[in-house]
């Protein structure tokens, strides 16, 4: 049910990302200040742009799972938390890059994008271990969209409180989507975003579909060959799918 | 509100008699304030070194009590009695946050003196007003986030490790408005005043968080 749909999905995905890139490479002019290095830009941002739109979408999906009890919710919450958290680790070590060449250190404790996004990571890195250490799979389930709630509801807050403390001292010199940004950059800067945005979407619907078969997968097992033919599920981060046992008939 | 104080009561009883919490994170803050003298290899602290050692100390002793807040409802089925009453349970978080600004203040009473004696440049008493301030609201916040992440990880194998790692990064924007709302109060030439902007994030930081723990507390109570 979740596969309906990858086949265009990805190809569009497949498009638009190498035209970003294409753009990135031979279109778009080089920063005037920093060359080619601030190319990393149009893969550093849209990452972490779309990273913390995967934690908010996380945290709206876990308000719907505790207003439903529907435990399809879960798992949409979780394989977005999950992705998000791999764009985050992506968006980290792209920065610090980023950060080695432009400014000469690999970290930056004055800009407070920066900051307040390795806060965030911090925050979202304990959910999976949040998962692991609750066996009960329906507790499980609603102790995590409580903890994304808490957690989608904090990322704005402490990006703001972050950005507070330091605003006075440092000016936002690279700011991301200013109005100073020629028309070239904004234009390839927009299409990295979409491209990311629909990568993310890609991906997501794709483990929600392969969880989704494995389940299918399970259950029709155990229907045909009985309750012995499948191994129980260890215990796991992830939501478990796999329906209750069928009463025998 | 009945519910609620004799929770409460029931809370601070159990505290008086069986002494779990506040002497450990009073000590606690005492032998951190010794082992800050010796990592920093300085007799006495101002400005932004006091107030960063403080507020580390602080925290890491609330860390011990909310470590240890949900505990005895969980090992010796709180919950449960709990769940049977005809009570709102909203009852829970506030009587527990209540619990929690208490033994922090508490646990202040003695640190903030400790600290001043053992540590600080100066006298603390020019800052002691706007410092009373700040350790009012940043006590609210700690109670509200050290409820909710105690909640959280209460029902886990691992909850001394998970409780902290939840709370810590939620409590980050508190420690960083706290911290620098204190570093004014604690300079050696004598205490500026409070900044009001300071003042104001963490009060906003306060409601923001008791309403949200308010509208996700009752789902960490179902059974």
């Amino acid at each position: 049910m979740y596969g309906k749909g990858m086949r265009p999905l990805a190809i569009g995905t497949f498009f638009v990302l190498t035209g970003a890139f294409a753009l990135v490479f031979f279109w778009v002019p080089a920063d005037a200040d920093q060359g080619f290095i601030q190319k990393i830009f149009y893969l550093h941002v849209p990452m972490a742009i779309v990273a913390l739109g995967g934690f908010i979408a996380g945290g709206v999906m876990a308000i719907c799972h505790l207003r439903t009890g529907n435990s399809k919710w879960d798992l949409r919450s979780y394989v977005s938390i999950h992705m998000a958290l791999v764009l985050a680790v992506g968006a980290l070590i792209t920065g610090s890059i980023w950060a080695r060449a432009a400014w000469g250190h690999w970290w930056v404790w004055d800009e407070p994008t920066l900051v307040s996004f390795l806060i965030v990571f911090l925050l979202y890195a304990t959910y999976q271990p949040l998962r692991f250490a609750i066996e009960d799979p329906e507790k499980q389930a609603r102790y995590a969209s409580v903890f994304a709630i808490t957690a989608g509801a904090f990322v704005p807050l402490n990006f703001l409180a972050v950005r507070m403390a330091q605003s006075l001292a440092h000016p936002r010199v690279l700011g991301a989507t200013g109005g100073s940004m020629p028309s070239e950059m904004r234009i390839t800067f927009y299409v990295s975003l979409i491209g990311m945005a629909l990568l993310f979407i890609t991906l997501w619907k794709y483990e929600m579909a392969s969880k989704h078969t494995t389940a299918q997968l399970r259950n029709l097992r155990r229907r045909l060959l009985g309750d012995d033919s499948v191994a129980p599920t260890g215990r796991s981060a992830a939501p478990s799918t796999v329906l209750p046992a069928r009463p025998k008939p | 509100m009945n519910a609620v104080r004799a929770l409460l009561r029931k809370d601070l009883l159990l505290e008086l008699r069986a002494k779990e919490s506040v002497p450990a994170m009073a000590l606690f803050s005492l032998t951190t304030f010794v082992i800050f003298h010796f990592a920093l290899d300085r007799n006495t602290v101002a400005g932004s070194l006091a107030s960063g050692v403080l507020w580390v100390t602080l925290l890491f002793a609330a860390i011990l009590g909310i470590n240890r807040l949900f505990v005895a409802e969980r090992e010796q089925g709180g919950f449960d009695a709990f769940m049977l009453a005809p009570v709102d349970r909203t009852a829970m978080l506030i009587a527990k946050a209540c619990a929690l600004f208490i033994f922090l203040t508490i646990v202040e009473l003695i640190a903030v003196p400790a600290f001043a004696f053992l540590l600080l440049e100066g006298s603390i008493l020019p800052a002691l007003p706007g410092l009373i301030a700040v350790l009012v609201l940043a006590n609210i916040g700690i109670a509200v986030i050290g409820t909710l992440s105690s909640a959280i990880a209460v029902q886990t194998r691992a909850r001394d490790l998970i409780a902290p790692l939840v709370a810590l990064p939620l409590l980050v924007p508190l420690l960083i408005a706290s911290a620098r709302a204190t570093q004014p109060l604690l300079l050696s030439g004598g205490a500026l005043s409070v900044p009001t902007k300071w003042i104001a994030v963490l009060g906003l930081y306060d409601l923001v968080f008791a309403l949200l723990s308010y509208a996700v507390f009752d789902f960490l109570l179902e059974e």
